[in-house]
């Protein structure tokens, strides 16, 4: 299982790399590897807005479909519509494609989240 | 999982990386490589399944024939020695207590194989159905394993380490006396997922070295050992029933368009009168098979046409082998036209749904 360090993590295994005021949110390793094959990746609306924890999409496997939660609390900026035609780039590079971006509404949420060493010790338990 | 019961393979199951999941109370693996992986392995090559879990009850006596007539939709009487059919027992009301397969030994004996999450409930039932009938009924379901070797090498395979000629076992037909690695077995052409293929009963003590010695003999030939997630999406491809979401108590074999393992003609079977009666009124759902552009519909999903829910889907899938989003559902009589539209609630919207054959997949069986 790869975790990368210098990003945030969540519980639901969603991975958030922040570059200004602007954060890309994927999910990790451990969710495409616990998920199976991906054969569907719901995106939202760019400029709809969330709250942190609302679902902003979906994510489908073989088997089920999965809710994707916001991490943080913002505005879609982009969404990563490579996916839409190759959903298992999340399946063989989890990291490298973000599946949206968000601008912040309050930086401060990144707090909550846990960092690469936390992560690894709650995966470690849930597994 | 200290609850589940384990099969005499979970530690082969270990060993080959399988992810083990609780599935009706066993634990049995969902996948190994992967659900899509070892799907196209049994499509083209061969993949081989731990269906331990699956429940087997012996009928024996002078009146083991008459029983079962009784007991199934389907006719009995055409079998012949080692021969096998598929059908149901149903209620009185016409909803499915279990579907199985029926293998004739001979007219005194027959072999019953029933779902594991209807083991208990279907002895029940046949034992309570077997009332003035002179026979012995045994459910041997805890010391019988099975494996299912799928897929259109599986016989070039199978051939490698058996003693019989495997071409004089026909489509639906079995022999009880092979031999597979010293180990007496039972062997029959069936399978749950539109391929050729061999389903291998046999005492638990031998299934272990029966597995290994198959996986042996198909080295190099691309057989993949398969997980519980590909039964699901091949049987279904083949537009195969599943207990609990095609078929239930609340669902005949009518509306789910098992018509032809039902022989309304026959003499009697529980269940009949209902089901001649449906029959003669009209079939109020009936089951058909959809394709979508956008959204994979799921088991459970509502149908919808203009805003009103007329039915449900009982299973969907993005197809591994089709790349489409496929489903069957089970819809009021007046929306399941061929080629009629229809919505499927997929979470917070409806997406647009085509009706289609239900042969989303060509079956391949040699026959």
């Amino acid at each position: 299982m790869k975790v990368l360090s210098g990003l945030y993590y969540t519980k639901d295994h969603e991975w958030v790399k922040v570059k200004g005021n602007v954060a890309s949110v994927g999910v990790t390793d451990f969710a495409q590897n616990s998920l199976g094959s991906i054969v569907y990746v719901e995106l939202p609306e760019i400029d709809e807005a969330f709250e942190a924890e609302d679902s902003f999409g979906t994510i489908e496997s073989v088997k089920a479909a999965s809710d994707m939660l916001m991490p943080v609390s913002g505005t879609i900026t982009e969404v990563n519509d490579e996916l839409e035609n190759d959903p298992s780039l999340v399946n063989s590079e989890p990291y490298e494609n973000w599946i949206i971006k968000v601008t912040l509404s309050d930086a401060s949420e990144l707090e909550e989240l846990m960092n690469a060493e936390e992560y690894e010790a709650y995966c470690n338990e849930e597994a | 999982m200290d609850s589940v019961k384990k099969t005499a393979l979970f530690d082969v199951h270990e060993k080959l990386g399988g992810k083990v999941i609780d599935f009706a109370g066993w634990a049995l693996p969902v996948q190994y490589e992967g659900i899509i992986e070892e799907h196209e392995a049994v499509r083209n090559a061969a993949g081989m399944f731990d269906v331990s879990h699956m429940g087997e009850v012996e009928v024996k006596g002078k009146d083991a024939f008459a029983f079962v007539q009784n007991l199934v939709t389907n006719d009995v009487a055409t079998l012949e020695d080692h021969q096998i059919l598929y059908g149901m027992m149903c209620y009185e009301e016409g909803g499915v207590v279990d579907d199985l397969l029926v293998y004739k030994l001979n007219s005194e004996s027959f072999y019953l194989v029933i779902n594991a999450s209807n083991v208990d409930k279907d002895y029940a039932w046949m034992v309570e159905q077997s009332k003035g009938y002179h026979l012995t009924l045994e459910n041997v379901s805890d010391r019988i394993s099975e494996v299912a070797l799928q897929g259109p090498v599986a016989q070039e395979i199978l051939q490698k380490v058996v003693d019989v000629d495997l071409a004089e076992i026909k489509f639906f037909y079995c022999n009880p006396n092979v031999t597979i690695a010293g180990a007496k077995c039972l062997v029959s052409r069936t399978g749950y997922t539109g391929e050729d293929g061999f389903e291998v009963y046999t005492e638990n003590e031998n299934i272990v070295k029966v597995w290994e010695t198959i996986m042996e003999a198909g080295k190099g030939k691309g057989l993949k050992p398969a997980g519980l997630g590909c039964r699901d999406t091949l049987r279904f491809e083949a537009a195969l029933p599943l207990y609990g979401n095609e078929i239930s108590k609340e669902i005949t074999p009518l509306e789910a368009g098992l018509g032809f393992f039902v022989k309304l003609g026959k003499d009697n079977f529980i269940g009949k009168d209902a089901l001649v009666t449906q029959k003669e009124a009209g079939l109020p759902r009936k089951t058909v098979g959809f394709e979508m552009e956008k959204g994979i519909p799921r088991h459970g999903y509502d149908v919808v046409v203009d805003d009103k829910v007329v039915g449900v889907v009982t299973t969907g899938y993005f197809s591994p082998t089709l790349k489409k989003n496929i489903g069957l559902a089970l819809v009021e009589s007046a929306y399941a036209e061929m080629g009629g539209a229809l919505g499927i609630q997929v979470r917070k919207k409806v997406f647009p749904a085509t009706i289609c054959s239900k042969r989303f997949y060509q079956k391949n069986y040699k026959k």
